[in-house]
Parts: structure tokens; sequence; C-alpha cells
């Protein structure tokens, strides 16, 4: 590796070098930023204006010139409900659909995964034989690709596949699983708490190892029960680290796409679609594509996911001062 | 004998919570361990074994016979009634329900048996049938370099760009730097899943839709990066710089000869996240690549999941040979994956 690195490198020196007596080193670090400044600022920044110029235009015309200018038109399109609560009465319903469905996502998967993690987080923590491997069994499966997640969930959930077979063998009815909208909607949860749990346990381990021992010998001498213990101790000093862990799932979980895709395709119907897929489905897989809406449904994602990183970023600032 | 299993390290006989404790972590083994042994399990079944239901545990395959006068192995059966019963005969063909079975020792002689008198002979083995079938009809090898080229390339742009200018913003004090460091910070904000549209207009001037380039420099410059290797470096002493100086080194020989060896810890880091990122990425790929010739494995996978009929033996052995590659390379790293993932967030 260092043989194919080093020519290079010995190359490059030759215009640096050159640059460098051009520039004087402090303006050099100008030329030391460029290649990621230019990355940045045509995959990123770039992006992110054009994102406005395309939710304020309409036609299924990629190029920005060929597309009219509407205004807020797109956004009141997928803002026209008579009621929010029911997607029915929407313009777009797909979209409201998509919406509740996100919520209702957010709110089970992050509950369930502060609930398992923490657990498995706790029990981590104990003095427990062979804890390195159980800690690498929970962590394992956030290595994996979500494709890969999905298609081993898929085959044990297929119509003839090991869960119905099992349930079959203790005398329960079989069902078809991901032909059910509302247990395609639940498998959709937990496969997503199975894929990321290991990664909040890991967090929530760092959060109860970082917890002084004198307080727990504190509570020892004054034979506070285990669950008092836990209540009064544990929980209060986790919180910051519980809190970041939330918003982070929160930030994560709004952003789901991936493994859903790969698992439901977003069905049956539009049981399992979520906002991400509806931005997807619209600018890239069914015709016409709407760039329009689109962008303004992603501008509106964008919106809360800055608001709630501001509060990760206040958090962890807060935490950090003490 | 129970005193002495149950007893822990500290001679302490172990306490109910103890044994909830292991319940809970056993059961979380079958669970997570459970579905991916298996898929692995079941990606080494015969076809017929995959439609067999209930399935069973473990692969089973069906002996297999070469008789005089026949060029290919034929099945084996035990016949189960009529004259035969109880022998092992080997099926020459089936003809509706009935089956033209020869016994091994008299292979002239073609005997007709009801199929619902024989029953296949099997034992254990691991079928590699779908792994042939793999290479042989899709084009495997195609969607395996693509992933590879786009997660190696990828990486060692990734690190070379990030530590470029991890070490302008940490060795260097210019005017602007400020407002570069607030820039990036900006960009943590926004993922790649809400500028999709304007992501792929720019992506397409560039002419590098449905090019591996296309997928692999959106992503190269990454905040994450950037941050991870720009702290690192901070705890580089000036002095070492200096020394350097006035040995006349000119400041590309510093980043490359100092700063680079000396941040390897953190460039680790960034390389196994790096990995990690390319060889998984879903989304952008999938908007990006058009053309089958260019999928990655990861869409190819996702393009073999049919609505209804899915070709399960193909995918299920496909599905192994996508996570090998990630779960070996890690196996040996978990310490610093652990440490790198807990460190930055994941992303």
């Amino acid at each position: 590796m260092l043989k194919l690195i080093t020519p290079f490198m010995q190359i490059v020196d030759v215009p640096m070098r050159a640059l460098q007596g051009l520039l004087g080193p402090r303006r050099l670090a100008w030329v030391f930023l460029l290649p990621n400044l230019f990355v940045f600022g045509f995959f990123t920044f770039l992006p992110v204006i054009l994102n406005f110029f395309y939710a304020t235009t309409g036609s299924d015309h990629i190029l920005l010139q060929d597309r009219p200018f509407v205004g807020m038109t797109n956004f009141g399109q997928l803002m026209n409900c008579q009621s929010y609560l029911d997607p029915n009465t929407c313009q777009i319903d797909v979209f409201w659909r998509a919406v509740h469905n996100t919520l209702w996502f957010i709110v089970l998967q992050v509950g369930f995964m502060v609930v398992f993690s923490m657990i498995t987080a706790l029990i981590l923590n104990r003095k427990i034989r062979a804890r390195g491997f159980f800690r690498a069994v929970f962590f394992f499966p956030v290595l994996l690709s979500p494709v890969v997640v999905a298609l081993v969930w898929k085959w044990i959930l297929q119509d003839q596949g090991a869960l119905n077979a099992v349930l079959d063998y203790l005398g329960y009815p079989t069902v078809n699983w991901l032909l059910s909208p509302t247990w395609a909607f639940a498998w959709s949860i937990f496969l997503s708490v199975w894929f990321h749990m290991g990664f909040y346990t890991l967090i929530l381990l760092a959060g109860l190892q970082a917890i002084p021992r004198d307080v727990y010998e504190a509570a020892a001498m004054d034979a506070a029960s285990p669950w008092r213990v836990f209540r009064k101790i544990t929980l209060p000093l986790l919180m910051p680290t519980m809190v970041v862990v939330m918003v982070l799932a929160l930030i994560k979980g709004v952003q789901t796409f991936d493994e859903i895709y790969a698992f439901t395709g977003g069905g049956p119907g539009s049981a399992t679609t979520l906002v991400i897929q509806y931005i997807y489905q619209n600018g890239f897989s069914a015709a016409p594509r709407l760039f329009g809406l689109a962008s303004a449904a992603s501008i509106l994602v964008a919106i809360v996911l800055v608001a709630l990183t501001a509060v990760q970023l206040w958090i962890t600032r807060r935490n950090a001062n003490g | 004998m129970t005193p002495f299993l149950t007893r822990t390290r500290g001679r302490q006989r172990l306490h109910w919570t103890d044994w909830l404790a292991y319940a809970y972590l056993c059961l979380g083994v079958l669970l997570m361990f459970g579905p991916v042994l298996w898929l692995v399990i079941s990606s080494f079944k015969t076809e017929r074994e995959l439609q067999h239901y209930p399935p069973r545990l473990l692969p089973y395959v069906q002996k297999m016979e070469k008789v005089p006068g026949y060029s290919d192995p034929l099945p084996v059966f035990k016949v189960t009634a009529g004259p035969l019963a109880g022998q092992e005969v080997a099926q020459v063909r089936r003809i509706g329900i009935v089956s033209q079975v020869v016994r091994p020792d008299a292979p002239q002689t073609i005997v007709k048996v009801p199929i619902k008198d024989r029953k296949p002979v099997e034992h254990v083995a691991l079928a590699t049938s779908n792994y042939a079938k793999l290479f042989k009809r899709f084009n495997f090898f195609q969607f395996f370099y693509n992933s590879t080229f786009i997660t190696v390339v990828a990486t060692i742009i990734t690190l070379l760009i990030n530590s470029m200018a991890a070490f302008a913003l940490s060795k260097y004090d210019f005017r602007g730097r400020g407002t570069v460091m607030a820039l990036i910070i900006g960009t943590l904000m926004i993922p790649p899943t809400v500028v999709l549209v304007p992501l792929f207009l720019i992506v397409r001037d560039f002419g590098m839709i449905d090019t591996l380039w296309g997928v692999i420099i959106p992503g190269a410059a990454t905040p994450t990066g950037v941050f991870l290797l720009r702290q690192y470096m901070l705890t580089i002493p000036d002095e070492i710089l200096d020394a350097a100086r006035m040995d006349k080194a000119s400041e590309w020989k510093i980043y490359w000869r100092i700063i680079l060896p000396l941040s390897a810890p953190a460039l680790a880091v960034l390389a196994i996240l790096s990995i990690m990122w390319r060889w998984n990425d879903f989304l952008w790929p999938l908007i990006a690549l058009q053309r089958q010739e260019h999928f990655t494995l990861q869409l190819a996978l996702n393009s073999f999941r049919g609505e209804f009929n899915t070709d399960w033996a193909s995918l299920l052995a496909m599905t192994v040979l996508t996570l090998v590659p990630i779960v070996a390379v890690f196996a040996f790293l978990q310490k610093y994956i652990a440490t790198g993932i807990a460190s930055t967030g994941g992303k």
C-alpha cells in the first residue's frame, strides 16, 4: 500500500511546492480545502439552494429552464387537507398517508428501541460471563446492509417460511404476514428495532459505565433496594444519554427508507410507505415525475430534521457544560 | 453438581436476577443470530428442499448413484410398498404418477413403481447448486466488482480529501476558517435524503448519472470525516511541524509524511465507517444507477426481489455472498468499529 502511495504523493508534491512559493504557506490552506469544498459545494450546498427552485416550479421537466414558476402551489397541494388526521380528505392522500405512517413508525420504533436497548444495556452492564460475546451479538446487525436485513426477515416471514411452520407445528393458524397491512407495519417496526438496537445499546452502555462507582457504593451502604437504586441513581444519571439516544433515533427514524422499501416495497397498498419513499416515488420511480412535489415534500422533511438536529446540538452542548 | 455449575467467579451462588439476565441474553442470541444463521443454512439447500414445507432445519440432499448403462448419476429412492418394498432403487425417469426405477445390481430390468410408494433417500449435506446457478445465470461478478470498486475508490478519495481539509482546518490559521467550519457543521443537518431531486440534476449535468463515479463523488466529502480527523489532528503538537519546516520540508510533505502517519488511528476509524457506508449504501445508487450492468450488490439483491414470485434459491445465495465480506472484515475489527460508530453517531 505504502509503495503505491509514495510515488503519487511525490508527484503531487511538485505542483504543491510551486503553489506554496506562489501563495505562501497560509493561503495554501485553501488549496488543501479545495477538493473537499468543491464536493461540498456542488453536491450539498448547491442542491439545497436548487431544491427551493424545484419546489416552486411545476411540470415533469428536470431542467430548471423548462419548468414554469408556480409559487407555493406545490406546498399548497401538499398541505391541502380538510382534516390532517384523515389522509382521505387530503388532495394528495398518499403524502399524508406516508406522513401518518412515518409518525406512527417513529413513535413506536423509538419507544421500543429505547426500552429494549435500555434493558439490554443494563443487563450487559452486570457482572456476566462472556460479556464481549453478548455485546457483539446485539451489535452485529448494525453492520448488515438494509437490503440483507430485509431479505433475512422476508425469508422467515414468507407464506411458507419458518415462522408459519412453527405456528403450524404449535397448532396455530398461519398468517400471510406481509400481505396484511397491520402485520406488515408491525413487522417493519420490529425489523427496524432489530436492525438498529445494537447501536443505541452501545451508546447507553457507555453512559452506564460513565456513572461513578462510589455512588452505587454509597447506596449499598444505605442498603437501598435494587429498584430504588435504579430509580434514584441510574435513571437520573443516565437521563442525558437517554435524551441523546432518543433524538438520534428520531432523526434517523424520519429518514427511514432502505430497509422498509426492500422489505415491503411500501405495501401492501401504501400501508408501509414512509415519507422518504413518497419523495423517491414522486421524483424517480413512477411517471409522471413530479419533481416539484418531491422537492416540496423534502423541504418539509428537512425543516423537521433541522429542528431535531438543533435540539440535539443544544442538548449535547448542555451536557458537555455539565 | 448444581452448586458447581451455578458458582460464579465471586464464588457466590447466582441470584435469581442473574438467571433472568442469562435467559434474556440467550433469547437475544437466538433472535439476533438465528435469522441470519437460518438464511445461511437455507442458502445451502437444493431448490427442491427449499420448496419443502414445513422447512427442515438442516439441508438435506438426495443420494445419487452411478448406475452402469446411464451416463448421469440417478436419484436413489427407498420403496415403501409392493414387491420391492424395503429396497433402494435408482429412478431412471418419472412419467406422471409412475416412476421407472432400476435396482443398482440389476440395471437392465426397469421396474415401475407408483410415486406414492417411494421415498427419497437423503442425507445431510451442503448443496452448492444455488451458488453455481448464481454464477452461471446472473452477472454476479459484475455486481461484486461494482460494489467493490465503489467501496474502495470512494474510501480512498474520502480519506484523502477529508484529511487534507482536516489538516487545513486544524493546523493553519487563516481568514475564513470559522466560516468554513460553520458551513461544514451545517451540512451535518442536510442528509442526502432531502436533496435527491437537485442532486440528480447536478450529477446528470456532470455526466455522471448511470456511472459508478456518480455514486462515488457526491458522498466523498463527509462532515463526519472532517470532524473526526480534525479533532484528532488538533492533538498533534505544532512543534513537530515547525521542526520539519526548519528542515525545508514543503507543506504537502508535512501533510503526508507527518500528519497522515500520526493520524493513522483516526484514519482507520474513518476508513471502517466509509467501507460500511459505501458497501451498504442503497438509496442514492438506486437513483443514480440505471442499467443493470452498473448495479451494486445491494441494488441487484433488491431487483431480484419480486412482488409475488421471488427466485429465493439465487436470492439466498447472493444475500450470503453480500454479507460475507463485511462480516469477515469486521469480525477482526469489532473493537474499532464499535468505538468508531459510538464516537461519531454512526453517520
